[in-house]
């Protein structure tokens, strides 16, 4: 009997369906690398936090589209003083919390003040420094005065860290997020999932198709595939593995997306340190470098080659891909006119990801054939933080940069980890930070580009791409991610 | 009752000693919990504010009295990237580690139990061999990739059983099915290991005079092995059952990976990577009090289960 039983009671669990399809389905499973430690982006740079939430709890004065272009969001239009400095905005009227209270201009003044106070921990408080004042004009319209002209405004606004808080909420956010987006939150299980359900009062509800949207998250991409090929989620936004793409390209239930991100993956070179002060050595490395051997070998050629630090997906790109051609002989010789020795030791310091440990070995690989002998050293993240971008004890490192609009960092004093300073590349920057004429802006991130690529500074890999898996019968994601964050609204299941 | 009491100081010591060692480690780490949280774009003014916040300028002997006082107290403190309270980050997650390792724990102790008397009951015969091979195999095979396995199985082909995740004991059945393949995952591997233990133990008290004459006597095969060979023959089961459970906590760590289930183990992991050094504190010296409270455990059923050891310590 007790055999029997024992069978029978397994069964019993085993049995019982724990997916339920169900028809005219407007909920979502979608599963989530990262784990998010705070549902707060104004307080935390976790990217978790924006993917999820950033535009779909929370809104910003303005938004971007998948083309990266500055669209309107809680302002619903803006005007722009003769000298470039002030900013009114007209704010969207009728709009509510989430949590009851409803939403005007002093909600935004108190978002920006609290951005930029002395004590505040925002984390990229870099993109408020260029505020003056933020001013209330009435309860629908703020106005908003510069120190200087600052070209990246309105797409700053659009970014998680500009989220709109409101006095009554922001510091339950942490674990209570409450905005005015399309989506309210409903629960969090740290370590397994936070479910979104839709916000009926959203301006545009008629348009949004989710009423119910779950996070899972799940950091090891095999435990994805599986949970993906078992019904479990639906989709795979940022899908951790290229290797296992195929697998899915092949399966007729599930759509791959392969799209561009901001994020450039560098080789990056001290160049505060010898040999890397030498414009001969970097060139060398250039030359040194097959970036296909490296894509195919990293990305399993799911990524796009870069020459300069500038994203292609950009309508001012420059190809610069063949500025130093894969040429061994000339990588010699220049290491040689720059008296490097041979088997000079280098120490290749990386962190705990996939695009930087693959890259690494092939990277080591290439190197030792022109001369030089190149030890991994793989660091942990926070290790690397500490050591490479904060005390830029490294020779060389590889990274991506995802942020948009970060060539910039080669405008920053000798102290940043590139140990690169530049007067020229300051200026230029500095002009390109205030010239307001898209057409001339657009020949100077031409030149900047181009400046940076002849200055060899780090050596310039691959644009990261932004790899997906969806269901067959989803529609209406990005493909591409220019920016952290992606909106949920614009989902729908079709037959 | 001596040897009881030198071994509960000992234990306080241990346990102390833990607390300097974990803290002086974690405080070497290079790292700024302030840059993890606030990332690469952050102004050092910003992060100035955060480490304030976070109580990190203080002196590092203020930080560790801070810690230790507030540990025999049962505060953990503050972690630093979930701004709440370490103790609320564990209790949410202790009962399904805690479940996962209660499940395995017995699912291994019965199954070796089991396999080791049927192999030592059949010594040197097919059944005997069988079981020996088939515990070879388990403790060859790395439980992860056990997991990779069931999963492929189970949920991927079957559909049986959810590949992963844990809905919350507020609907049991569906927690008890997505602890089944954790569990065999956990329990499969370990089991083997104790299995072999109890056959080689079995066998030498089979071979005893004592076995043989309750045999004599007329006593039943199974009788004579439950009541009388096992029981003596459970000192070297209770020590490898004692080494495996601290194995089953530090297994339940890559286990919750690959099932991603959210106990302390995806806890330990995640707070490392944040360097979110009170929660790995915390939890490291969780698991070092369990691992040491297991071991004075197991020291104190020797002499529940020997009555000589009792004599000879008093």
């Amino acid at each position: 009997m007790r055999p029997f039983a024992l069978a029978l009671t397994t069964a019993l669990v085993c049995s019982t369906a724990y997916a339920v399809p169900a028809l005219a389905k407007t909920d979502i499973a979608l599963s989530i690398q990262q784990e998010p430690t705070v549902l707060d982006p104004t307080t935390d740079a976790t990217a978790s936090i924006d993917g999820m939430l950033t535009h779909n709890v929370y809104e910003s004065l303005t938004t971007v589209n998948e083309q990266g272009e500055v669209l309107p969001a809680l302002a619903t239009e803006w005007t722009i003083s003769e000298d470039g400095l002030t900013y009114t905005f007209k704010l969207a009227t009728g709009v509510q919390y989430h949590d009851g209270t409803s939403f005007d201009a002093n909600d935004v003044k108190f978002a920006f003040d609290r951005a930029m106070a002395e004590t505040s921990t925002n984390p990229s408080k870099g993109i408020f420094a260029p505020i003056e004042t933020v001013t209330v004009v009435d309860a629908n319209t703020v106005e908003i005065r510069l120190k200087q002209k600052d070209a990246f405004f309105l797409f700053n606004m659009a970014q998680g860290d500009a989220s709109i808080v409101a006095s009554e909420s922001a510091d339950a956010n942490t674990t209570n997020p409450v905005g005015t987006g399309p989506f309210r939150f409903e629960s969090w299980t740290r370590g397994d999932r936070l479910v979104l359900v839709k916000n009926d009062d959203y301006r545009d509800a008629a348009n949004v198709q989710m009423t119910r949207v779950t996070f899972r998250f799940i950091a090891d991409p095999t435990a994805a595939t599986n949970a993906l090929m078992s019904g479990e989620i639906d989709a795979t936004p940022g899908f951790p593995s290229p290797e296992l793409l195929p697998q899915f390209e092949a399966d007729p239930r599930f759509n791959v997306a392969v799209g561009t991100t901001q994020g450039e993956v560098i080789l990056a070179l001290n160049n505060g340190h010898a040999p890397f002060n030498d414009i001969r050595v970097r060139r060398a490395v250039s030359h040194a470098l097959d970036r296909k051997e490296i894509i195919d070998g990293a990305m399993y050629g799911y990524a796009t080659p870069i020459g300069s630090f500038f994203p292609p997906s950009d309508a001012n790109y420059v190809d610069l891909t063949n500025r130093y051609p894969h040429d061994e002989d000339a990588a010699r010789t220049l290491l040689k006119e720059a008296g490097v020795a041979d088997n000079t030791k280098l120490r290749l310091r990386i962190p705990p990801y996939t695009y930087a440990t693959r890259s690494a070995t092939i990277i080591q690989a290439e190197l030792a054939k022109v001369g030089l002998d190149v030890e991994i050293e793989p660091l942990e993240w926070g290790a690397w933080l500490d050591q490479v971008y904060k005390k830029s004890d490294y020779d060389m490192s590889i990274i991506a940069h995802t942020s948009p609009n970060d060539l910039s960092n080669f405008a920053n004093k000798k102290d940043y980890f590139y140990g690169y300073e530049n007067p020229q590349f300051i200026e230029m920057w500095n002009t390109i930070k205030q010239e307001a004429d898209p057409e001339r802006r657009a020949e100077l991130l031409k030149q900047a580009q181009t400046f940076i690529a002849d200055e060899a500074v780090h050596g310039f890999l691959f644009q990261l791409p932004s790899l997906g898996v969806y269901k067959k019968e989803l529609s209406g994601y990005w493909t591409s991610a220019p920016v952290i964050f992606s909106p949920l609204k614009s989902l729908k299941w079709t037959d | 009752m001596a040897f009881f009491l030198r071994r509960l100081i000992g234990l306080i010591a241990t346990i102390f000693g833990i607390s300097l060692v974990i803290f002086a480690v974690m405080n070497v780490l290079p790292g700024d919990p302030a840059l993890t949280v606030l990332g690469i774009e952050s102004t050092e003014d910003a992060r100035a504010a955060l480490r304030d916040q976070l109580g990190l300028e203080a002196p590092v002997w203020q930080r560790y009295l801070g810690w230790l006082s507030g540990l025999v107290q049962g505060d953990f403190g503050t972690s630093y990237s979930f701004r709440v309270p370490v103790s609320d980050l564990i209790f949410e997650r202790l009962p399904l580690t805690l479940s996962l390792g209660v499940f395995a724990t017995v699912l291994t102790v019965t199954l070796a139990v089991l396999l080791g008397l049927f192999a030592a009951s059949n010594h040197n015969k097919p059944g005997d061999w069988v079981t020996m091979i088939l515990s070879q195999l388990g403790i060859a095979i790395p439980a992860f990739w056990l997991s990779i396995l069931l999963v492929l199985l189970f949920s991927v082909h079957l559909r049986w059983l959810p590949p992963g995740g844990f809905p919350g004991w507020s609907d049991p059945l569906a927690a008890l099915q997505s602890l089944i393949l954790p569990t065999a995952a956990l329990a499969l591997v370990q089991s083997a290991v104790l299995a072999r233990v109890t056959r080689a133990s079995v066998l030498e008290v089979m071979r005893l005079d004592y076995a043989r004459t309750a045999r004599a006597l007329g006593l039943s095969r199974w009788r004579v092995l439950f009541r009388h060979v096992l029981p003596n023959a459970l000192i070297p089961m209770v020590t490898i059952i004692g080494m495996q459970l601290a194995n089953l906590i530090t297994g339940t760590i890559v286990i919750e990976n690959v099932f991603f289930l959210p106990g302390l183990g995806r806890l330990l992991f995640q707070s490392i990577s944040n360097r979110d050094l009170l929660t790995v504190q915390a939890l490291v010296m969780l698991f070092a009090l369990i691992v040491v409270v297991i071991s004075f455990v197991v020291d104190m059923l020797y002499l529940l289960i020997d009555p000589r050891l009792r004599d000879a310590r008093t």
